[in-house]
């Protein structure tokens, strides 16, 4: 059994809207800031990844953070040979 | 409002933390086995890991008034050895009998390697021979996915009953698979990854209360040991009733913990 927010459309944006637009503007000063550093300008496979979640943005159907988590995992089934490393990425490698 | 924090990583806290979580409200905790944040050079270092968590925790965190509990395992991220891992098993039935240990765990997945995933099978036979209940880590970022459905189907191939195994570090891609299976589910807090306090009310807005819990998985990274207390204040201020708080981040914990016959919240 779900249990819906107590708070209106309203009442949900005049608490969050704020903090959510300081996100979005830390999302856009990062790129901004990767764009005026030196270095290859090949873009990095997580900001393509972070960009690709960022159309679900624009999507008008519930689940955009589930859709978006999905964007990032990796899809493959079987267990890999061999646990090269410790940590995660936080989106998928290009070689995997 | 009282609660509990079924998952937090105290060797790694200072004792003004566990001064704060009794202010705020904590009675009991329970802290699983895990990295250190570098590999043990020998079994024996997990000896005296074991220990710590059976001995020493216990009294630091009852000088707050808080009842320490603990999970008992080899941690996925050291499990790549094979051997070693197997001589770090060999001595948890040693530990099993001590008055915290609710079971084994945090088992589980990091990378999704066939080593891991051999550990994670041998430590379920453990589990499964000494009756006991089963914490599990779910692998991180990219990788939780994957894990979680390997994790579940290696579970699956045990007598182990899902209602005895908690599944940690769900999030929003993973939480209905995990509940739909009839496992509990447990929502970690953490600043940067996993669920903020608000999203995971939103997951319980969104797929109910049953079967799922709350916690902080305070440890040496960033994370924050009163982020159970700071997301019932998120519930409250939506509105929400101070039963479904509670049932959340007290009376779940309460009754999946004391299925192990040895969980005190006084």
């Amino acid at each position: 059994m779900s249990h819906p927010s107590p708070l209106t459309k309203t009442e949900i944006v005049d608490r969050y809207f704020l903090e959510h637009r300081a996100k979005l503007l830390d999302i856009a000063a990062l790129l901004d800031r990767i764009d005026r550093a030196s270095g290859d300008d090949k873009i990095d496979f997580r900001i393509e990844a972070l960009l690709e979640c960022a159309k679900e943005l624009h999507s008008e159907e519930v689940g955009r953070t589930e859709r978006m988590l999905l964007l990032l995992s990796d899809k493959t089934t079987e267990p890999i040979e061999e646990a090269g490393m410790k940590g995660a990425t936080g989106a998928v490698p290009p070689q995997s | 409002m009282t609660y509990i924090d079924p998952h937090i990583h105290m060797v790694s806290r200072t004792t003004d933390d566990y001064q704060r979580m009794a202010q705020a409200g904590c009675v009991a905790i329970t802290e699983p086995a895990f990295w250190a944040g570098f590999d043990r050079s020998s079994p024996q270092g997990f000896y005296d890991y074991f220990k710590q968590l059976t001995d020493t925790e216990p009294k630091r965190a009852a000088q707050y008034g808080i009842n320490h509990h603990c999970w008992l395992c080899i941690n996925p991220k050291e499990a790549e050895d094979v051997g070693f891992a197997r001589e770090v098993m060999s001595l948890i039935p040693e530990f099993m009998s001590c008055s915290n240990v609710l079971g084994i765990g945090e088992i589980g997945l990091n990378k999704n390697s066939k080593n891991e995933l051999t550990i994670l099978e041998e430590q379920l036979v453990l589990a499964e021979t000494h009756n006991q209940l089963v914490l599990v880590h779910t692998p991180h970022l990219e990788d939780k996915l994957k894990g979680t459905l390997l994790i579940m189907d290696a579970i699956a191939n045990t007598s182990i009953t899902p209602d005895r195994v908690l599944i940690d570090h769900v999030e929003e891609h993973t939480v209905n698979a995990v509940l739909d299976r009839g496992f509990w589910a447990g929502m970690t807090l953490y600043p940067d990854s996993k669920c903020t306090p608000q999203r995971a009310a939103d997951i319980i807005e969104s797929v109910g209360s049953e079967r799922l819990w709350i916690n902080s998985a305070g440890d040496w990274g960033p994370s924050d040991p009163l982020a159970v207390p700071k997301c019932q204040v998120e519930m409250a201020s939506r509105g929400h009733t101070s039963d479904l708080i509670q049932k959340i981040s007290y009376d779940n914990p309460l009754e999946f913990l004391s299925q192990s016959g040895k969980f005190k919240v006084s």
